[in-house]
């Protein structure tokens, strides 16, 4: 545990070490706000929610979830901070955690600066707030699952663009599984297990009862093993570049 | 055996076919300091990696203070400061934020911790830079943050990758200093391709050369095995210089003699066969010819000849 919250603090400050992570946050607030007003027709729904708020979430994360995790291994890996990290007497498995949780911090502090938003809509009627917490909580998991995703594909790179290439890559096709164009390309030729295999992997159809205020233990028990998977993935990949030398 | 702090037992490394480190076994006591020699591409960084708990050796294995080395074992590395190849730091960081951190790795926190980073950089003469961010330092002050983040939980065993590597005359000699005033209690191994390391700072060296131990000794055992021990160099007038030579020759306990030009000078170096004292039958056949000899020096033997003699072979 120590070690955990030892690589986490330093993880989560060294965001803070340039004003790229205050330029993140501004850029993922706009983009946040139009996606919700003008996509999502924040005011012309005339309701007291905020499904225009989550709706499109899933398509921002794409971008702003894989530019939080490419830098973790990636750039220790350039600079070769990566031997020193694996040197110290902390496990592996509490480096590749600390590291994580770090990242899914900052994405945590993005998604709470949103606040403002929660105040509106409380302001101009009265939603009903325990589906707005499961949607946050929601929207929580699926920035973490992504961010597992980008933190894996960070591990095998040494060029952060790399990186981010490949997360969005990745995170891509675990997005769109569920969409009818990709459900019709599978559903004619595949049997129904196999379909439903593959809508039931998709990002999308799980955050989408969870943004409606409905948790499912489904639901949460699939982000969680998509974590848990791709850190996991991580933590081997990271085992085989410190064996590459 | 007690004072035994690092052992490498038949570390072995491959990468596929190519045998970087190939069965090497070392000792390093308590208060010695190794040199870890070899030519770039020996297998100095891989066998410290393995020594470090870096990289899974294929075959054998390491022994810091009686613990084994693995990638697992976090007791072991907890005894084990490491200084990488190039000391690579977290550019971003103030050196003051960074050995926290460090401390921290090692379970040091709180009032002990604030202690243990101040002591660690006034060893190293780091107080002027602390706040500043590490990336902005020059290669000097940078190497000696790696020192720093190396010794601040008083290990028993330093494992120092080339750290003099790229650093000026002055910065070199600093290290060295501060390497020094550190070996009392610990055992110290520095990987270099520098001679004059060996000679300004072990106790011993071992010579490595396509992933294994060639040489193993002190640096003037190591010295001895060289063509130029007991050679004698003397400075003759260039007249004089040619007659000395064959005059020189002519002795049975002369391998050979070397002369290079030196201004109106000729230096030349007289060759012991098989390493005997000669420089009292030199000095008395000098004396007598009359040669007007200027500077007459007896060679203990050079580490660079014997470095090459045994990293060449076969190239």
């Amino acid at each position: 545990m120590n070690g955990i919250s030892t690589i986490f603090r330093r993880e989560f400050a060294s965001y803070f070490a340039s004003p790229v992570a205050y330029v993140f946050l501004v850029i993922f607030l706009i983009m946040q706000g139009l996606f919700t007003f003008y996509l999502g027709s924040f005011y012309e729904r005339e309701q007291a929610d905020l499904v225009a708020f989550f709706t499109y979430q899933p398509w921002l994360y794409l971008f702003l979830m894989p530019s939080i995790a490419m830098r973790l291994w990636a750039e220790e890996r350039r600079s070769g901070t990566f031997e020193l990290l694996l040197t110290l007497p902390i496990p592996t498995r509490s480096v590749v955690a600390g590291k994580y949780l770090a990242a899914l911090a900052f994405a945590a502090l993005a998604l709470a600066l949103t606040f403002p938003i929660w105040i509106t809509v409380n302001w101009l009627g009265s939603p009903d707030n325990g589906v707005i917490i499961t949607g946050y909580l929601g929207s929580l998991l699926m920035a973490a699952a992504y961010l597992a995703i980008g933190a894996a594909m960070s591990s095998i790179t040494k060029n952060q663009v790399v990186a981010f290439i490949l997360a969005v890559t990745v995170c891509f096709l675990f997005l769109v599984a569920g969409l009818p164009m990709v459900l019709d390309t599978v559903s004619g030729w595949a049997p129904e297990a196999l379909v439903l295999a593959v809508a039931n992997l998709s990002f999308l159809s799980h955050f989408d009862s969870l943004q409606k205020g409905v948790v499912t233990l489904g639901d949460v028990i699939y982000f969680v093993a998509v974590i848990v998977f791709w850190l996991w993935v991580n933590r081997i990949v990271i085992e085989s570049k410190r064996e590459a030398g | 055996m007690a004072d035994v702090l690092l052992e490498a037992r038949n570390l072995s490394k491959h990468f596929g076919d190519l045998k970087a480190v190939d069965g090497i076994s070392l000792t390093v006591k308590k208060g010695e300091v190794l040199g870890f020699l070899g030519p770039n591409g020996a297998g100095k960084t891989t066998t410290m990696k393995m020594l470090t708990g870096f990289l899974a050796p294929t075959d054998g294995s390491a022994y810091v203070c009686g613990e084994l080395v693995t990638s697992d074992n976090e007791r072991a590395r907890a005894r084990v400061g490491y200084l990488p190849e190039g000391a690579p730091l977290y550019g971003e960081m103030s050196p003051r934020a960074f050995l926290q951190f460090i401390a921290r790795t090692h379970g040091i926190v709180g009032k002990e911790a604030e202690d243990v980073v101040e002591s660690a950089a006034s060893a190293v003469n780091l107080d002027s830079v602390m706040t500043q961010r590490i990336e902005t330092l020059s290669k000097g002050f940078k190497r000696r943050v790696g020192l720093a983040a190396a010794i601040l939980h008083a290990p028993d065993v330093l494992i120092l990758d080339e750290p003099t590597d790229g650093l000026d005359p002055n910065q070199k000699h600093e290290v060295r200093r501060l390497i020094e005033a550190m070996s009392i209690d610990r055992a110290i191994i520095i990987s270099t391709h520098i001679l004059e390391e060996v000679d300004a700072l072990c106790h011993r060296a071992v010579i490595i050369n396509k992933g294994a131990v060639v040489a193993d000794g002190t640096p003037s055992e190591l010295r001895s095995r060289s063509k130029y021990k007991n050679a004698v160099t003397m400075l003759v007038p260039d007249e004089y210089a040619e007659k000395a030579a064959s005059a020189l020759k002519g002795i049975k306990l002369v391998a050979g003699v070397e002369a290079a030009k030196e201004g109106d000078l000729m230096r030349l170096t007289v060759l012991a066969r098989g390493g005997g004292d000669i420089a009292d039958t030199i000095g008395d056949i000098a004396a007598v010819s009359n040669w007007q000899v200027t500077q007459f020096t007896v060679d203990p033997g050079r580490l660079d000849d014997v470095f090459r003699q045994l990293t060449e072979r076969d190239v």
